[in-house]
């Protein structure tokens, strides 16, 4: 009986590895092939070298993607998490006819094929008369990082007990104060988690940013743009390993923020819905 | 306590009520409730979950609006006033102590938009503090409070404001049984010593009737009655009313006659017995009497079989439960197949009862309430 137990663990053991070796090898290749010194994509490795890193930083193009991206993802990232933390507190505080149908609509465009929204985003544009821009670009993104948002800071609102916001007022505070002096310092971490996770998103999104942008392009599409280079290959494969290490911070400092927002909160981390 | 020698001052209304009614969707939480509570009393509003006594509550505290009807504190009207701008201060049921203050902010939060100095803001938080019984403890962070501590922090930051009215929404209800024994007694001495106005919401008879100075009951949105403790124990006007306080026995009544002073009932199990009109509470009249009431302690279990004289039956004991220092007994009087609950105080020597013992039940006609 035991044995058949223990049996069955060991194998979902094994697919369980399998399947992360499967869906992440991939990207352990990048790092390692940025600091191999041949040109040539292909084992054997011949020498190690951070002369791809070298180059990056000598790329003036290059430099003018990196701030554009920069500019798209903060103001992505602020707007967002703005919007987002309307919806997420009315979500999470009153109710309303059709509410379900209401947040379900506003959470769609997690579901949404990407490209779908990005080529009805263009059509859009284009009968508006809008000019295509990194402005643009911001539209769209805002559009599918503010799920995220709304998803990071419910779980900030719904752990915020309502009595802490009336005892504010009922202690004299306005309702401006009370959201200034109670609300905000308790959900101050869901609002980090979320600033961090849609900047992350907006960092290196590509089919929307592709689609939208005007003559201005962002890092993912100018990588892409690389791509037809095979000299240029090397370095896109270092400037990859440097955006998958500050991707990995930015989702950690984010996920850290989170648990914290639920512990000040007096709830288990791990019972409150994250993202992770 | 010195508040003793003071002069009594005219009582004067504080909060009035006038015909408040709340619905919220097609449930009408409140069906018209008017009342007029005293400067400086401690009021307590009793009654089942459900019944509308936490709605009441917020509505005088201002989280909501009244569907009509209207509330007035210190003689304004407070419809359109909104809970910052009201006289009152809450202690919430789960204290809502702001997790990301330590004990002193929490207490000094509505002293902030006063504008005080440093020093008078300190002083003003070290006495109220000192007044719950907390002093020293305005560093310590909020999350290092017990249940008991959170409520006392609770307090003070209502108390501190210095408010007409204080609202205290079922305080006790988190606390175990020997620290919401002592808490009560804490409360009620605070409160006659400050003087304030104390507004509870309970659903435990027991709190109220130790702590109170009047209780409105409420069930399904209307007060039934409202009382002294005594009163309320004593006199219930209303059957509900007297099995929601304590225990009480009720047996059928037949009206036979009545003159200037006394009325003539013919009484399931006790016979027929003279009871004074002054008994009968106010609205009823005596020969509308169906039902009378008996308290358990106010019948007594007499051990030796001598002949039965005047208010005194015979009984059969069916159960008795032991509770240290009282044993209630469940007890079967003649013409009656429900038995009626006896409680005997353990004095030295009295022996406890077993089922099937017969003893003389003994009663006093006084004791007994009058019910439609």
């Amino acid at each position: 009986m035991t044995g058949s137990v223990s049996k069955k663990i060991t194998w979902l053991k094994m697919y369980a590895c399998a399947y992360m070796i499967f869906l992440y090898a991939p990207i352990a290749l990048l790092p390692l092939f940025a600091f191999n010194s041949s040109t040539i994509i292909a084992f054997p490795l011949k020498g190690l070298t951070l002369q791809w890193f070298i180059d990056l930083w000598e790329t003036d193009a290059l430099h003018g993607a990196v701030r554009n991206t920069l500019l798209v993802a903060v103001l992505t990232s602020v707007i967002s998490t703005f919007l987002g933390a309307f919806a997420a507190r009315a979500g999470a505080r009153y109710g309303f006819p059709f509410k379900k149908g209401i947040m379900g609509f506003i959470l769609s465009p997690l579901v949404l094929p990407e490209i779908i929204i990005a080529v009805s985003l263009l059509v859009m544009l284009m009968r508006l008369g809008w000019e295509l821009s990194l402005w643009t670009v911001v539209l769209g993104h805002v559009l599918i990082c503010m799920p995220f948002s709304i998803a990071v800071l419910s779980t900030a609102f719904v752990g915020l007990n309502s009595s802490l916001e009336e005892a504010s007022l009922d202690l004299g505070e306005t309702r401006i104060g009370t959201f200034r002096r109670v609300t905000f310092p308790l959900i101050l971490p869901g609002v980090i988690s979320s600033l961090l996770i849609t900047f992350t998103l907006s960092l290196d999104e590509f089919i929307i940013a592709f689609f939208l942008t005007g003559t201005d392009v962002t890092l993912p599409v100018y990588i892409w743009s690389q791509l037809r280079f095979p000299s240029k290959l090397p370095s896109i494969m270092a400037l990859g390993t440097i955006l998958l290490i500050v991707t990995v911070v930015l989702l950690l400092l984010a996920e850290i923020f989170r648990r914290k927002a639920s512990k000040k909160q007096g709830l288990n981390s791990s019972t409150t819905k994250g993202l992770f | 306590m010195a508040t003793g020698l003071k002069e009594k001052k005219p009582s004067k209304a504080i909060i009035n009520l006038s015909d408040v009614k709340m619905s919220f969707g097609s449930v009408q939480a409140l069906k018209g409730v008017s009342a007029e509570i005293v400067e400086g009393e401690f009021f307590s509003l009793l009654g089942p979950s459900g019944c509308g006594k936490t709605t009441l509550l917020r509505l005088i505290a201002g989280f909501s609006e009244p569907t009509s009807g209207s509330i007035f504190i210190d003689g304004k009207p407070m419809a359109g006033i909104s809970a910052n701008q009201r006289p009152t201060n809450m202690v919430f049921q789960n204290y809502a102590i702001f997790p990301h203050l330590n004990v002193g902010d929490n207490v000094g939060y509505g002293l902030k938009r006063k504008k005080l100095s440093r020093l008078d803001l300190e002083k003003e938080i070290e006495d109220a503090l000192e007044m719950v019984d907390m002093a020293g403890y305005s560093n310590r962070g909020a999350d290092t409070l017990s249940g008991g501590q959170q409520q006392r922090v609770a307090l003070a930051r209502a108390l501190v404001m210095r408010p007409k009215v204080v609202l205290l929404d079922e305080p006790l209800s988190a606390l175990d049984k020997k620290l919401r024994d002592q808490m009560q007694v804490e409360l009620r001495q605070l409160q006659k010593s400050i003087g304030i106005t104390f507004i509870l919401v309970t659903h435990d008879q027991e709190e109220a009737l130790i702590m109170s100075d009047r209780i409105a009951v409420m069930f399904d949105g209307e007060i039934d009655q409202l009382a002294t403790p005594q009163d309320l124990y004593r006199r219930p006007l209303s059957r509900k009313v007297a099995s929601f306080i304590g225990v009480m026995n009720f047996l059928d009544a037949k009206y036979l006659s009545e003159n200037k002073e006394i009325i003539t009932l013919d009484v399931q199990s006790l016979g027929r017995l003279e009871v004074s009109k002054s008994q009968c509470p106010y609205g009823l009249v005596p020969n509308e009497i169906q039902q009378v009431g008996v308290r358990p302690e106010m019948m007594t279990i007499l051990l030796d079989e001598l002949t039965l004289t005047d208010f005194e039956v015979v009984g059969v004991i069916v159960d008795s439960e032991y509770y240290g220092d009282m044993t209630y007994y469940s007890v079967l009087l003649p013409n009656n197949d429900k038995p009626v609950t006896i409680s005997m105080r353990n004095t030295a020597g009295r022996p406890v009862l077993r089922a099937g013992d017969k003893t003389r039940v003994s009663f006093s006609p006084d004791s007994i309430v009058l019910f439609k």
